[in-house]
């Protein structure tokens, strides 16, 4: 293996060519292993905002609590909600996408795999910037949608809000670059057969969230760009003291990047449970053609509503019964995609295995979420709960029991594809229950706090309000789910070295990425295969696939066919594949540095801008913005005219 | 932490001593409701307003009132929909789990039919939610009737200005953290904002409306009821947004005018020796730049009018109760008590512990 790395040519001194080690990670452009540094890092970013939840939830244990600084809350609860959207659960997802997306569509990479590297490097650079404000005691401090015109410098003067428009500006270039990315892989690599009405739903999904990203996060990327330049530059947008500008500005262009937001990390889980729950019940998907169009008709009607958020802002009567009414809208299509799960299971074969345990808690908890997001459609109402814990309850069910719970369904079910060895299901179980039942003290007793008048980003409250015992019984949940997820890294790690061996198809799943090795050698497919159905490995006699305990497949696929062909001939081709991509004669885009050269650029470019913030000695640092932009300017010229071939 | 404990005392005078006829009308329409399971677990029941003083569950207002009904209805739907759907997911899981020996499932892909009753029954429900909730937005957001009051609800970092017409609108009170209206009469607050964003919310009252610069909203409501009613602000407004709360006091129309009347006119001369000397002190330091005391030479605006301090029930944006002690901590170190605050510590306003208490005299004369 490592005579075909170093027969690359010898006039490139410079070419990267490592195949192991921390070298040959840095300058991968390998999809799966992109997309698991997204998963190893979103999850650290995801402890990190959980350790941020835990100290609010410290703090408000008991009333009138004085544990923490009232501006210590503030950035912690921003934080949080920064951290668990944009580093962590965003991230997570992404990291499904590279690794599953192109093994469901029977590729060898996404379309731009430098690319790829380049939105992974910018989104850690970006998250490591954002939370390096930790250590100038200047997070971002007014809450994830940031409110103007206390954003601004006239009543936010500190460097917090700086670390947020230039810290965001650089993590949305990320998630834009990948979702493209996703976009023109799913669009333009499916393999020979693979209609778009043959795509396995988390490709589907995958390909509605990312051209929700592209639009929404232009949107928002316009918003923290004019943000960034009344802030550093003197204009007015926002600016409510001199220039009369009016605030309402900035909540239209959050909202309309917010609302598309909360589907961005909803639909990519309507695509793993799509997934998961026929896997386990034995059956396909109840309604394919209908979970396609709701899922892209929740996409679409995302982009009608996003004034909700804004009924307490005085804007009409008229404006308020639009988005009553298109709020309201949406219920239908989620509706049918859970009244769907259930016309998946009626009849199957259900074996309850951790992956599907938080499946189906997922439709339970997301269910909930849904209810109350009807309630908070109906405006006169939801005068009473908006900007109250209700609301944060809400917010909980949807992006916790449902992005959260849908996410470790996901992890659970495709870890074995990408370590090769099964996570403990016994300490999934733990997992399991204790993340539930955690989620559920934690968030439920949230509904009855603001109806009872809580209102939320409070740093503390009054003990004569009734609010203490529903309080500390949420810190209590909050610290079973800590508990719950240290048993899930535990269960993470230990597996990865330890766990039983999965074999190609552990849970006799139908589709292609099943159908190779696990791990899934680097060129994924020896021969591209050729798509007939959607459920290509259950094809022939699924019976074969059935019966073993949690659906364990052993040595009995070689009755499947995959595309015609036997899918015992093709193990055949992954036994080969213990052979390299040269061997085989396939050509793999060769490792670069330029990706994280070029994200180190641009970071450097965004980041030195603090500097220009702070009085003294810092303020004449601009040398470090120069010196960013010239490595920008350099890595895009060097990454266009890198040659494609090592050899 | 000491002074914490001061804290904890918004409401001794606050809405948990709420008249017993408003807290026996919410008691009814509570005990109206098909959710008793639901209620008793949230600790509803007769005693619901004492125990929860801010709650949004006994509703004074026909503002409030037609929000809580078509909560309820809400609710009352949207639990019906939920218990349909977790029985039938309860009756999948355990009817059709896996079983050794049993047969592969069927392949079935779909049924249009069905597909078809889930597209439409969910629309019929959201039809029935959809009507009464545009017929109250339009109701509840409809102008203010001729004979209306004009409150001036102006926000500010972390404390509450309030702004009456007297005299016939020729001239205006202003008063901070307890806002007074009158029973039986419409009362159009005009929500202001020269700073940031606030949300002002008096539960009882009924739904928020926020205080956003340079957009002047209103919120129009006709208090039923006499009482006291726990307010708080409820858009995030920065460092004390937690501890920027309110009263809202409800009165009969002859109080409620006895009070403005008191609140037009000029502060109490001193009465005593202590008090003349606390006048004094006050006037003499810095409190002059950001306080206004009719009748004296203070005519500051940046912190709230103490024309007629000593009425109000709370101090500090309604976060303890008025009384020497709690003043007397406040004038030592405001910033602790709440962060953020503009209001600096005793050494910054260059006073003596001896001089507190003639100060706290003062200020508790201001009737």
């Amino acid at each position: 293996m490592a005579s075909t790395a170093t027969a690359s040519a010898p006039h490139r001194v410079a070419a990267p060519n490592a195949e192991t080690g921390l070298w040959s990670w840095i300058t991968t452009v390998d999809h799966k292993r992109i997309g698991i540094m997204y998963g190893v890092t979103a999850f650290l970013f995801f402890l990190m905002g959980g350790v941020e939840a835990l100290i609010i939830r410290a703090q408000l244990a008991v009333p009138e609590n004085r544990l923490i600084e009232a501006d210590t809350y503030n950035q912690l609860f921003s934080m949080h909600a920064l951290t668990m959207i944009f580093l962590a659960l965003m991230p997570l997802t992404a990291a499904l996408f590279n690794y599953v997306v192109p093994l469901q569509i029977g590729a060898r990479d996404v379309a731009f795999p430098r690319l790829n590297a380049l939105s992974y490097w910018i989104f850690l650079f970006g998250g490591l910037f954002l939370n390096a404000s930790w250590f100038l005691k200047a997070a971002p401090n007014s809450g994830w949608f940031a409110y103007a015109p206390i954003t601004t410098k006239a009543f936010g003067p500190g460097l917090n809000m700086d670390f947020y428009v230039l810290g965001l500006q650089v993590v949305g270039l990320s998630s834009i670059v990948a979702s493209l990315n996703f976009i023109i892989t799913i669009i333009n690599l499916r393999a020979p057969g693979m209609r778009l009405m043959r795509m396995p739903i988390f490709t589907w999904m995958t390909l509605v969230t990312s051209v929700l990203i592209v639009t929404a996060m232009a949107v928002f990327t316009i918003a923290i760009t004019e943000l960034l330049f009344d802030r550093f530059f003197g204009t007015n947008f926002f600016n409510t003291v001199s220039a009369g500008a009016d605030p309402l500005l900035w909540q239209h262009l959050f909202w309309m990047f917010g609302h598309p937001e909360v589907y961005i990390l909803i639909i990519p889980i309507l695509g793993i449970v799509s997934e998961v729950i026929p896997t386990f019940s034995r059956k396909p998907l109840f309604g394919y053609n209908v979970m396609v169009f709701s899922g892209v008709l929740i996409g679409w009607l995302g982009w009608g509503v996003w004034s909700h958020h804004m009924f307490a802002v005085g804007l009409g009567p008229i404006a308020d019964s639009f988005f009553s009414l298109s709020t309201m809208l949406i219920a239908i299509p989620t509706g049918i995609k859970i009244f769907n799960y259930l016309g998946t299971m009626w009849g199957g074969s259900i074996r309850y295995t951790t992956a599907m345990n938080f499946a189906v808690a997922f439709i339970v908890m997301f269910t909930i979420g849904g209810i109350s997001g009807v309630m908070h459609a109906v405006a006169p109402s939801d005068l009473q709960q908006t900007d109250t814990y209700f609301v944060v309850a809400h917010i909980h069910y949807v992006f916790f029991g449902g992005t959260v719970l849908g996410l470790w369904s996901g992890l659970y079910y495709w870890y074995p594809k990408v370590f090769g060895r099964l996570l403990d299901e016994k300490l999934g179980a733990v997992h399991f229950w204790g993340t539930l039942i955690g989620m559920n003290l934690t968030f439920f007793p949230m509904h009855f706090l603001g109806m009872f008048g809580m209102a939320r980003r409070t740093w503390t409250y009054s003990r004569d309000l009734g609010f203490n015992e529903m309080n500390l019984l949420a810190t209590a949940g909050a610290f079973l789910i800590a508990a719950s997820t240290l048993v899930f890294a535990i269960n993470l790690f230990t597996a990865w070295k330890r766990g039983e061996l999965a074999g190609d198809n552990p849970w006799g799943a139908a589709t292609l990425e099943w159908s190779m090795a696990s791990p899934p050698p680097v060129y994924n497919f020896a021969a591209l295969p050729q798509v007939h159905s959607r459920m290509p490995l259950w094809e022939g006699d699924p019976t074969k696939s059935a019966g073993i305990p949690h659906g364990r497949v052993e040595e009995s696929t070689d009755q499947i066919t995959l595309g015609g062909t036997k899918v015992g001939e093709l193990h055949e081709a992954t036994e080969t594949n213990k052979m390299s991509a040269h061997d085989l004669g396939i050509h793999l885009p060769p490792p670069s540095f330029w990706p994280i050269v070029l994200a180190f650029g641009i970071s450097l470019l965004f980041g030195s801008m603090i500097f220009r913030q702070v009085e003294g000695a810092w303020h004449n640092l601009w040398y470090l913005s120069f010196a960013g932009l010239a490595t920008v300017v350099v890595s895009i010229y060097a990454f266009a005219f890198e040659p494609g071939h090592s050899h | 932490m000491k002074s914490t404990g001061s804290l904890g005392r918004p409401h001794a005078n606050g809405a948990a001593t709420g008249t017993p006829s408003r807290a026996a009308a919410g008691r009814t329409r509570l005990g109206a409701l098909a959710l008793p399971l639901l209620l008793l677990a949230a600790g509803c029941g007769p005693d619901h307003l004492k125990h929860y003083p801010a709650t949004t569950f006994a509703p004074v207002t026909s503002y409030a009132r037609e929000q809580d009904w078509l909560f309820r209805y809400v609710l009352v739907l949207g639990v019906a929909v939920g218990i349909v759907v977790f029985a039938a997911l309860a009756y999948v899981l355990v009817r059709f789990r896996h079983r050794p020996g049993a047969a592969e499932p069927q392949h079935v892909h779909g049924n249009t039919t069905l597909e078809l009753a889930w597209t439409l029954i969910p629309a019929v429900i959201l039809a029935f939610i959809a009507v009464p909730t545009v017929k109250a937005i339009f109701s509840t957001q409809a102008p203010a009737p001729a004979n209306a009051l004009h409150i001036v609800v102006m926000g500010k970092q972390w404390w509450w200005q309030f702004k009456y017409p007297v005299n016939g609108g020729r001239d205006t009170v202003l008063t901070a953290n307890e806002i007074h209206v009158p029973v039986g009469r419409p009362v159009e607050l005009i929500l202001k904002s020269d700073n940031v964003l606030h949300s002002f919310w008096v539960p009882q009252m009924g739904g928020k409306r926020d205080l956003v610069p340079n957009h002047d909203n209103k919120l129009v409501f006709t208090p039923e009821e006499p009482g006291v009613y726990y307010g708080q602000c409820a858009e995030f407004c920065g460092d004390s947004h937690a501890l920027m709360r309110m009263r809202m006091i409800a009165q009969t129309p002859e109080d409620f005018q006895r009070w403005l009347d008191n609140e037009a006119s000029a502060a109490a001369e001193p009465a005593d020796s202590a008090v003349m000397l606390g006048r004094q002190l006050v006037t003499s330091k810095p409190c002059v730049g950001c306080h206004t005391i009719k009748g004296t030479v203070m005519a500051g605006v940046t912190g709230p009018n103490l024309t007629h301090f000593g009425r109000r029930r709370t101090m500090a944006a309604g976060i303890m109760d008025n009384n020497a002690q709690n003043l007397a901590t406040w004038l030592r170190d405001a910033p602790h008590v709440k962060p953020g605050s503009k209001m600096p510590d005793m050494k910054t306003l260059n006073l003596k512990d001896e001089e507190i208490p003639y100060i706290v005299a003062y200020l508790q004369s201001l009737q």
